[in-house]
């Protein structure tokens, strides 16, 4: 009884110091003052992250963007407001899936990838030995990391929904008909600017800054095994595409006035 | 890879995003710039507003000639104010012009029809038409018809 109760506050302070330093990795590698000198490592990251996701999600924006114009057609023709379909389809993927979708995808491409060098690095001891010639890794690998997810998320995000868009488009017009006046026109009154597009826009920044900050976290605290890398990658793509469907609801709470 | 290569394939990457954002701007949200600087406002005081909304549309004949920026309560007589936003396109509207607000189809949402006068004069920033014609309200007129009944 006392065994498990003191078992429960362990992992309390265990869950509570984790935190702490996945909070210490952010602070020291974003706020410190940022190197313009580490410019490029930024850029090698964005290639890393970014440009090698693109396939994956324009594909999976295409298809999505297809299915949801069979599915949605399939519904709204029986009420005889096919000419709708583009709207819906706008909507949806610009506030939801795009940013959703796209999300799950990094967490799963670049998310992984993430975990398992910087988990290498520190299991070849790479890390400690950076720090023992002067130059801090946080800086030098977590930094760039981090300003990479968060600049490429919301770009992969927003193809992500143009791509789809463009998908519907060719199945609700091209093949089944849908009279491409009112797709276009329906979805450009529908669809607002400031209230839509940006608010998911600002989806998907959270959802870069959050899948990068675990994916890295997860590297930096891994147990140096073989075992340990396989677990830490696995628990990035786990918590990362838990955080960003919690989150996503979270954020809808917020921004869209429940 | 080399720098040189990774920058060029980075900047086109960034620049696929600014071309997608551009894209969702103007041709999925038909977002255009100034477009506010080219409207008038005019007034309208309505006994019940019921279920219009900001950015209903403004018609004349079917045709859309702008939208409703505002509404609000007027403190002294307790009706509804509306402040609609009309394309500078459409200037001679006379003053003696009705306002009602119309239901588009059976379940649509809520617009204002204007019915344009004969007075010579004509609405300019700032003026009020004076006749106007409230929202249907369902409710009202069950309970005139249940009236009637008893």
């Amino acid at each position: 009884m006392l065994a498990s109760i003191r078992q429960l506050g362990q992992y309390g302070i265990d869950l509570i110091s984790a935190l702490g330093r996945a909070g210490n990795i952010w602070w020291q590698a974003i706020w410190r003052r940022p190197r313009l000198a580490n410019a490029h490592l930024v850029f090698r990251q964005i290639y890393q992250l970014g440009v090698l996701s693109v396939v994956i999600t324009v594909l999976s924006g295409f298809s999505i963007g297809a299915v949801l114009a069979l599915q949605g057609y399939n519904q709204l023709v029986k009420y005889g407001s096919e000419s709708a379909l583009g709207l819906g389809v706008a909507l949806v993927l610009v506030m939801e899936i795009g940013p959703v979708v796209s999300g799950l995808l990094f967490a799963g491409r670049a998310g992984s990838a993430v975990t398992a060098e910087i988990g290498l690095m520190k299991a070849t001891e790479q890390l400690s030995s950076m720090e023992m010639i002067g130059v801090d890794p946080l800086q030098r690998i977590v930094a760039p990391r981090l300003w990479a997810g968060f600049i490429s998320m919301p770009i992969l995000a927003l193809m992500f929904s143009v791509v789809g868009i463009w998908g519907s488009s060719v199945i609700g017009v091209d093949w089944l008909g849908v009279y491409e006046g009112a797709f276009w026109s329906a979805m450009q009154d529908g669809v607002d600017f400031k209230s839509h597009v940006l608010k998911g826009i600002i989806k998907s920044v959270v959802f870069g800054l959050i899948v990068t900050w675990i994916a890295v976290y997860q590297g930096y605290e891994v147990e140096p095994t073989s075992e340990g890398i396989s677990r830490a990658t696995t628990r990035t793509v786990v918590h990362s595409s838990v955080a960003v469907l919690v989150l996503d609801f979270f954020l809808t709470l917020v921004m869209f006035n429940f | 890879m080399q720098m040189r290569t990774i920058e060029i394939v980075v900047g086109a990457f960034m620049l696929a995003g600014l071309i997608s954002l551009a894209v969702l701007a103007i041709r999925v949200s038909g977002f255009n710039v100034g477009a506010e600087a080219n409207t008038y406002s005019v007034f309208a005081k309505f006994e019940n507003v019921g279920g219009l909304v900001v950015r209903a549309k403004v018609s004349i004949a079917g045709v859309i000639v702008g939208q409703v920026a505002e509404i609000s309560l007027d403190q002294e007589s307790f009706s509804a104010l509306v402040r609609m936003e009309i394309d500078s396109d459409v200037a001679e509207l006379s003053i003696d012009s009705t306002a009602a607000i119309l239901t588009e189809g059976l379940l649509g949402g809520k617009f204002i029809g204007l019915t344009i006068g004969a007075d010579e004069a004509y609405l300019k920033e700032g003026s009020y038409i004076s006749d106007t014609q409230s929202s249907i309200v369902l409710e009202d007129m069950i309970g005139k018809f249940l009236m009637k009944q008893f």
